[in-house]
């Protein structure tokens, strides 16, 4: 019996029962809707609704919001994917427009604050308190989120944890617009995506230990 | 290998041998030694079965499968790669180092020589104080009768010749002795 006939005598031998793992979709939308639910209720208990309501009423917001979050959804929808073997890394691709659309809204936006306020509207505002914010909330909805990634075990953690680490770090900074009454400058602008960047990359580093891999 | 999620062990048995040259055929698009390509073979039966949870029987098993083969292939090439980075071949590595039994007598011809050399280097009064305590292994009482040095004078430049010593054969801390 060569090496390989035993190996799969030994495999089978031990073969049990598993739980096959729902769909992709059917996860991150679990995932999406309690963290939905959350974050209604701590919005809800905490956020100006008035102030936000009336910025969120401005087209430019109003989009800038909606990519925010739809960049979230769609990268955490593309970390379930790429955690399964059989998908193909072209998953990664699925919030760059959204995020391209986030970026140019609010660089759009900021432009526009530089132009009406001169030299003030490039200052730091609460530049440090919104990086603080994003990764403060990032780090523990990216935690709870690998909790859910790893049980795929995948093969190649790496892009995984980049998509969830994105996925987390958006919906953030969703999350921060409530508590957000003012526009943003350029400096502030430049802090939340380095705030973002930050959390993928810490999830990008947390990847093996965490997501797992098969031995190396 | 729907069956099998469900603990039928058989079936698995069945499709993990159905399975093997399919996944040596990818494999061996990426390696060429027969023994390695058994050993990814391997790693991709021992990977499927870690992950068979993820395989979703409304999507073509061979994909699944396929994918699942050619990642560990890769993974296993990135491994060689990055061992052989760390590695230098030698193709007297197995001759000179691999027996150290084999090796004793040149390692010690090749060490005494270096040290004969260093304790030549040594001061006159510190090269009499190894010769006599060390290397003719004379007590104290002797030593100090033959050299005319007082026994306190024998211990500090032997200590200091050790010192000396240690310094200039650095580079062979914690060689076998």
């Amino acid at each position: 019996m060569s090496s390989t006939d035993g190996l799969i005598a030994e495999l089978t031998g031990s073969l049990q029962p598993v739980k096959r793992l729902r769909s992709p979709y059917a996860r991150a939308a679990l995932w999406l809707g309690v963290i939905a639910i959350l974050g209604a209720i701590f919005v809800a208990g905490f956020a100006d609704m008035p102030t936000f309501m009336r910025r969120a009423g401005n087209p430019r917001l109003g989009l800038e919001l909606a990519a925010t979050l739809v960049t979230g959804v769609l990268a955490v929808l593309a970390a379930f994917m790429l955690s399964l073997p059989d998908r193909p890394l072209g998953w990664m691709l699925l919030p760059v427009p959204s995020f391209l659309l986030w970026v140019g809204s609010s660089s759009y936006s900021c432009w526009r604050q530089w132009i009406v306020r001169g030299r003030d509207g490039l200052g730091i505002g609460e530049g440090l308190d919104c990086f603080a914010w994003i990764v403060a909330f990032g780090i523990p909805l990216g935690i709870s989120l690998f909790l859910l990634l790893r049980r795929a075990k995948p093969l190649a953690p790496a892009p995984v944890a980049a998509m969830g680490g994105l996925g987390a770090a958006s919906i953030a900074a969703f999350l921060l617009q409530f508590f957000h009454p003012f526009d943003v400058t350029f400096i502030d602008l430049g802090m939340h995506f380095a705030a973002v960047a930050t959390v993928v990359i810490l999830a990008r580093a947390a990847s093996r230990p965490t997501l797992g891999a098969p031995d190396r | 290998m729907g069956a099998a999620q469900g603990g039928d062990r058989r079936a698995y048995d069945r499709l993990l041998r159905e399975i093997v040259p399919y996944i040596r055929a990818i494999v061996r698009r990426h390696h060429a030694s027969p023994d390695r390509v058994e050993d990814v073979t391997q790693d991709v039966l021992l990977t499927i079965h870690r992950v068979r949870h993820t395989y979703d029987p409304s999507r073509p098993f061979s994909k699944w499968l396929g994918a699942i083969a050619h990642r560990r292939a890769i993974d296993a090439l990135r491994r060689r790669v990055r061992a052989d980075a760390h590695e230098t071949f030698s193709p007297i590595a197995y001759e000179t180092y691999a027996d150290p039994g084999a090796n004793k007598e040149i390692a010690a011809h090749e060490d005494s020589a270096v040290l004969a050399e260093a304790i030549t280097a040594l001061p006159p009064g510190q090269r009499q104080a190894v010769e006599l305590l060390r290397l003719k292994e004379l007590s104290l009482a002797e030593a100090s009768a033959q050299s005319g040095q007082s026994v306190g004078a024998l211990k500090v430049s032997l200590h200091r010749a050790i010192r000396s010593l240690q310094s200039i054969l650095g580079h062979g801390e914690g060689r076998d002795e």
